[in-house]
């Protein structure tokens, strides 16, 4: 008995000196060892404690299969040309089929020739159109688009990921949800609408020539020529703030795009002391810049970003080398934001904003201090109670009450868990049904005292009757919290982390704790009444 | 001290059909108020929308926000003040937009030009899609409804299938009156209010346990005894354990309701009905069944 004791003692001592040693980071971060805080973390804070901000992004999917049957309409057309196959035309149709028009079955066969050679994936259907023509079909196939979907929502994970590390927020979280969905988490950004500006951009960047024989005015009235395209660009005028939009008619075919740049910065132009960017193309890109700058001299270029006109400068000369600059009206930080992006690459589709949840700084410091007066107050009350209620008793309550804040707090740090408002919602709860262990076996207790056990006894009895009761409740109110960590998202798991650790901990302390210090207290002493 | 005398037999059984009047009304109560206001008061984590936190260096009252905002055209506005701070409040639009220019930005530019610039300060945002707010709704009802089936699966194991059942009608019991009592008051449901209800059914279990648990030790001990006299008895047995247990979760309870901040208020307003409801339940609820549940297996014996 006494060797069991002294071994009970020195667990509870164990593991109170662990939880030291767990605490200790997240109380003086900046005081201790290195070894010490990189064992043990400091407790995370949630963003709703810490401020920052949480998003929920959906990358839409159907754009990138679209555009891959765009890329393969782009490459047909020339290899159709090239090989002489007479047809009238090629579109996109439903979002996942390409549809060549052809006038005989002859060159329909050479149709579907080439196409069974260049993109077996594809699945051809024939159809009779209206007119005496006849179409050519050809399907992605499900697995097809499902395997662009997915790599269209990692591709864009990743051009995310660089794009918040160019960004500079410390410890950012980027994952990957069910189906396109794609969570970022960003601690203590000071900027949330810059932050959305920069993520959500699709940053697609194409150059266009620009159609010089459209008319204008005919075209913003709604008639745009056959294989043009109608563009704004848009300028602000720093001074009054106003926006002026100005049209440009450009050829739909994309001479150059993005894809193609192996770098982007910031300069300032001297003469007018205004930002641009500056972009370097690669090895192909330059080639590429340089044949379509000598053949276009003396015409205007546009630069395209997602579909606004930056700038369209007349072609003067023959760029060899590869470098461009975009220019606009820039304020400084647009100007950087705009390298970050062209730099960290596209995303493969639009991208568009599900669920956006910013906190600021100050109202998660309002929140932890509400908090953790919530639970010194919580807590002095149940000391308050349990000790008018069983006297010396309760003082033993309150001591396994105590360490069990300490245990709940250790575990916290050592799981790395994350605590959330929410979270210190469930601390404080725990408090109050923590005392309920102790509740239930001090009334277990008093009744055998009433039955006139002598003080051991009824203790004895009283903690082994209790503990099948306390085991079956707690239990449960276990499983209804794993359930919540299971479905819950963010601040609501939280919840049930704090809660099922909480219940792991006052079942230890309120069990075996609590008994040690009674055994402690009872050794060796002959005890007539117990304070209970 | 003690609460109740050891020897006190307060006849709760035979008050069971004066509660069961009692947590008829309160159940008809609180669905009439969901039927009349069409349904429960979703927040926008489930309904989708915009929230923005605002505080104001100047006082201010919510129509004028209102005035400020007809501009922009929002379509339903809700503005109400929030917390303790006279000059915080909340700003709710059904809308919730996609594209990169946010709402909130929107907002604060338009409050900025009729309060002074650097006198708003947005502290909050929630944005929430439609589907996002769908998808959060099922997975709120799943999670319910797993974790009934998990206690159900549970208390059959350790008790008896009729146990089982008198729990869940219990936990059914509290988290309907909760739900009305939210209805009543107008407050809104949100993802921390699920994570409430959850924390109730627990709580709520653990009490009905802890007498069902007596009602099964009695069973063994009295066994000559009727079956209502040992439910009455292990209720009465139970009785200051329940009274200072519910007493000390109250209390923490209500130091959150108080201090805990508006963030937290709804929450811990869910727990104060829930905790009041589910010792109720435990103890006029969830027992009664038992002894219903008995009559009729006796009756159909005969």
């Amino acid at each position: 008995m006494s060797n069991s004791l002294k071994f009970r003692s020195l667990l509870v001592v164990a593991c109170l000196l662990l939880s030291f040693f767990a605490i200790a980071p997240t109380l003086m971060q900046s005081s201790l060892p290195q070894w010490w805080t990189k064992t043990f973390n400091p407790i995370q804070l949630g963003l709703d404690l810490q401020g920052g901000m949480h998003l929920v992004l959906g990358v839409d999917v159907d754009k990138a299969v679209e555009s891959r049957i765009d890329t393969i309409i782009d490459q047909t057309e020339a290899q159709l040309r090239e090989k002489d196959i007479i047809f009238k035309r090629l579109e996109r149709r439903q979002g996942d089929r390409l549809v060549v028009l052809v006038y005989d079955a002859a060159e329909g066969a050479k149709v579907d020739a080439l196409m069974a050679d260049e993109y077996p994936a594809l699945e051809p259907e024939t159809f009779s159109g209206s007119g005496g023509y006849i179409e050519k079909h050809f399907r992605l196939s499900d697995q097809e688009i499902e395997n662009i979907q997915d790599y269209a929502v990692r591709q864009a994970l990743e051009t995310l990921r660089n794009r918040v590390d160019q960004f500079g927020v410390s410890e950012p979280t980027l994952q990957r949800q069910s189906g396109n969905r794609i969570l970022i988490q960003l601690p203590g950004v000071e900027d949330p609408e810059r932050a959305i500006s920069l993520l959500g951009k699709t940053a697609r960047l194409e150059f266009k020539m620009v159609d010089e024989s459209a008319n204008l005015q005919d075209a913003v009235a709604g008639k745009v020529p056959a294989g043009s395209q109608l563009l704004y660009e848009r300028n602000v005028n720093r001074a009054t703030g106003a926006t002026t939009e100005k049209p440009l008619v450009v050829i739909d075919k994309t001479v150059l795009t993005g894809d193609l740049l192996s770098d982007a910065n910031v300069r300032i132009d001297t003469r007018y002391n205004e930002p641009y960017v500056s972009i370097e193309f690669n090895s192909v890109g330059a080639k590429r810049f340089d044949q379509i700058t000598a053949a276009n001299v003396g015409k205007r270029m546009a630069i395209v970003l997602d579909d606004n006109v930056y700038s369209a400068p007349v072609i003067r000369e023959r760029i060899a080398g590869g470098s461009a600059q975009i220019s606009g009206s820039f304020t400084s930080q647009e100007a950087t934001d705009l390298a970050i992006v062209l730099r960290a690459g596209s995303l493969p589709a639009p991208v568009k904003i599900l669920e956006n949840r910013t906190v600021g700084p100050s109202l998660g410091h309002d929140s932890i201090s509400k908090g953790i007066k919530s639970i010194w107050v919580g807590a002095a009350l149940v000391v308050l109670a349990m000790v008018i209620y069983y006297q010396l008793s309760g003082i033993v309550a309150v001591v396994a009450l105590v360490l069990n804040l300490i245990f709940i707090t250790a575990m916290l740090a050592m799981f790395g868990a994350t605590l959330t408002m929410p979270g210190l919602a469930g601390v404080v709860l725990t408090i109050g049904m923590a005392v309920d262990a102790n509740v239930l076996i001090f009334e277990r207790i008093r009744e055998e005292v009433r039955l006139g056990r002598a003080p051991k006894l009824a203790l004895d009895s009283g903690y082994s009757k209790a503990f099948i009761t306390i085991i079956d409740a707690n239990l449960t109110t276990l499983l209804a919290a794993l359930v919540l960590f299971q479905f819950g998202t963010g601040p609501v798991r939280g919840f049930a982390v704090t809660l099922s650790i909480g219940i792991v901990a006052s079942l230890f302390t309120a069990i075996f704790v609590s008994r040690v210090i009674f055994d402690i207290f009872l050794k060796g002493r002959e005890v007539k009444r117990l304070s209970i | 001290m003690q609460l109740i005398k050891p020897d006190t037999n307060i006849d709760f059984v035979s008050k069971r059909k004066i509660a069961l009047c009692v947590s008829i009304v309160l159940i008809v109560v609180g669905l009439l108020s969901l039927i009349v206001k069409g349904g429960p008061n979703y927040g926008i984590d489930f309904a989708g929308g915009t929230l923005v936190q605002v505080q104001f260096t100047q006082p201010t009252d919510a129509s004028a926000i209102k005035d400020a905002l007809q501009k922009l055209d929002l379509g339903t506005l809700v503005v109400q003040s929030f917390g303790d701070n006279q000059n915080e409040f909340l700003i709710r639009v059904e809308q919730s937009t996609t594209e990169l220019q946010s709402l909130a930005q929107l907002i604060e530019k338009e409050l900025e030009t009729t309060y002074e610039t650097g006198g708003v300060d947005i502290r909050r945002v929630e944005m929430v899609g439609p589907q996002v707010g769908k998808d959060l709704r099922t997975k709120g009802l799943k999670a319910i409804f797993y974790a009934m089936l998990g206690l159900l699966a549970y208390i059959s194991w350790r008790f008896e299938f009729r146990f089982a059942v008198g729990a869940i009608v219990a936990l059914l019991h509290d988290v309907t009156i909760t739900l009305g009592v939210f209805s009543l008051f107008g407050k809104e449901i949100d993802l921390p209010i699920i994570a409430a209800f959850l924390a109730i059914i627990g709580y709520s279990l653990n009490d009905t346990i802890i007498v069902y648990d007596r009602i099964r030790e009695n069973m063994g001990k009295h066994h000559k005894e009727s079956f209502p006299f040992i439910v009455n008895r292990s209720i009465n047995e139970t009785l200051s354990r329940t009274l200072l247990t519910s007493g000390t979760t109250l209390l923490v309870v209500l130091a959150l309701f108080v201090l805990g901040g508006g963030v937290i208020h709804n929450f811990a307003f869910a727990m104060l009905i829930g905790v009041l409801i589910g010792t109720y339940s435990s103890i006029f609820v969830a027992s009664p069944i038992l002894i219903f549940w008995h009559q009729k297996k006796q009756a159909s014996a005969k």
